[in-house]
């Protein structure tokens, strides 16, 4: 049964230097707040995995926790770059950053390969692109009945995978709809997991195409209100455009990241003090 | 009301893209350009095109145009809502999705993408975003329309990195790999329209702007540009093209703030 703790309880139990850890959210329910208490925490040398890098990752690279980033899509999605995220590949600042890139396809299919407890998952995918040569985890497998040749791909299994839901009961099953993206897969492929939520309700209303997570599914819940900003909670909080603009200025130039990082880790910032 | 008739090259991109795309087509849209230029097409020649976005919005029916793929607007307007598997693997790779509508940072002379870095992969001048549903957009829809700005910068002989495949080296590289769609059909720019000649596979000049220079095309093209034989002119956006197009915009740029 999951566990309803603090954010910092949950981070400070699940999350590990060196350990492979996962926040997803595609585009919508990204756990940002959790992001920020991993770095307020000093966590380093982690292999961070998410789809889409966006500002929760840009936050943590830039702060030095990752020695290793696995991703498919790394862009300031509506604006331009990821400039932490840049610098440390184009100029290893703060520290070097590994890097293991794919398409969606292929990282979506890694999380379910990891959900379903199987080793690698199959797709046709990747042929004639120059990603085959720089990244050692997609490789070729002819079908056994009809001998095409596909794309496999290695199970992603985090340590940890954090992601946002809109909706906890007392018993820390979840409740999550609108895009919901890769989550429900990357929750099922951890060894642990922490999901962040809105607020805790008396009873999970049945939704049309909502992911319910039971509670014996996950392991950690935090009750963190907005904790999915500048991302958005579908039906709680609109995406804050605004602030994804705002952060090209702070990402852009190390001294402000510098303060911007400063403010996070003495507690007293986070991204809404805008 | 009166309408400034007059109008820009981007907008002139975006209309000749938009026309691109016919009523009842499945579109898979990547976010920017295209974006812009699918939803004008929806809300002009052609309201019954379905717009799929990667983050598994089905039929999504945006009154604005979103400010990215997983923008809360698709959710809400969208026939069904499906996870990033499901939209990979279910609706994109048995080829349920006929075209595949796309950007570029690098495109070349035989339409493959580069959308990962300039310079050398692993000590980039210019680290890019990388392919995001890209790659399997390419291979696997009926087809593919890019919608890019021109300069010889964009528009080069080789790309630096292939992030999705045109037509590889030249003729037979797609039928080779096993690619189930045909590729790129159109690239269209603020200047005009270059398609794939049907032996070379080469991007050739097709259609000119109003107002641009075989010239111009060419200065803007890194590789020598060939001109089809029988080059043509785009209609000059309609007034009714421009009102729609700018009343998109403005409320994408009200939604932003």
């Amino acid at each position: 049964m999951a566990e309803i703790v603090s954010l910092s309880e949950a981070v400070r139990q699940l999350v590990r230097d060196g350990d492979t850890v996962a926040l997803e959210g595609f585009t919508h329910l990204i756990p940002v707040a959790a992001g920020q208490e991993i770095i307020r925490q000093g966590r380093l040398d982690l292999t961070l995995v998410r789809m889409t890098p966006d500002i929760v990752y840009d936050q943590l690279i830039g702060a030095g926790c990752a020695r290793k980033l696995v991703f498919s899509w790394g862009g300031n999605p509506g604006v331009g770059s990821l400039h932490r995220f840049r610098d440390a590949v184009e100029h290893a600042w703060p520290r070097p950053l590994a890097i293991e890139e794919h398409s969606h396809a292929g990282m979506a299919n890694r999380y379910v390969a990891g959900a379903s407890g199987l080793p690698f998952a199959v797709l046709r995918g990747y042929r004639g692109t120059d990603l085959v040569e720089h990244t050692a985890t997609i490789r070729e497998i002819t079908c056994p009945f009809t001998g095409e040749v596909l794309a496999a791909v290695p199970a992603i299994n985090p340590d940890v995978t954090i992601v946002h839901a809109q909706q906890a009961d007392h018993d820390g099953n979840v409740q999550m709809w609108g895009i919901t993206g890769v989550q429900n897969e990357a929750v099922l492929a951890a060894r642990s997991s922490l999901v962040t939520v809105e607020e805790v309700v008396e009873r999970l209303e049945p939704r049309p195409g909502a992911v319910v997570l039971p509670s014996w599914s996950i392991t950690n819940v935090a009750v963190v209100p907005g904790g999915a900003h500048p991302s958005y909670a579908h039906g709680y909080s609109d995406r804050d455009n605004a602030y994804y603009r705002h952060w090209d200025a702070i990402s852009r130039d190390r001294a402000e990241f510098g303060r911007w990082l400063d403010g996070i880790r003495s507690g007293h910032a986070t991204t809404a003090g805008v | 009301m009166t309408v400034d008739v007059s109008y820009s090259t981007d907008e002139m991109m975006s209309v000749a893209a938009a026309r691109r795309l016919h009523g009842g087509s499945r579109c898979f849209v990547g976010i920017g350009l295209p974006s812009t230029a699918a939803n004008l097409a929806r809300a002009t020649h052609a309201p019954d095109l379905v717009l799929v976005y990667e983050s598994g919005t089905l039929g999504a029916k945006p009154g604005r145009l979103p400010l990215s793929i997983g923008d809360g607007v698709l959710a809400d307007t969208a026939d069904s809502v499906v996870t990033v598997p499901e939209i990979f693997n279910y609706w994109l790779q048995p080829g349920r999705i006929d075209v595949g509508f796309l950007g570029a940072a690098q495109i070349d002379r035989f339409a493959n993408i580069n959308t990962t870095v300039v310079g050398r992969y692993h000590k980039p001048t210019v680290r890019l975003p990388g392919a995001g549903g890209a790659p399997e957009i390419a291979a696997s829809c009926g087809e593919v329309v890019v919608v890019v700005r021109q300069s010889p910068r964009t528009f080069v002989e080789r790309v630096d990195f292939v992030t999705s495949i045109g037509y590889g080296a030249g003729p037979g590289d797609r039928e080779r790999l096993g690619l189930r769609g045909a590729g790129p059909t159109a690239v269209i720019t603020e200047l005009g329209v270059l398609q794939p000649d049907l032996d070379s596979r080469e991007l050739v000049l097709t259609h000119l702007h109003p107002g641009v220079t075989v010239k111009q095309a060419q200065a803007a093209t890194g590789w020598p540009l060939a001109v089809a034989a029988d080059l043509q002119r785009s209609d000059p956006p309609t007034e009714h093209e421009l009102v729609v197009l700018r009343r998109l915009q403005a409320s994408q740029a009200e939604e932003a703030e």
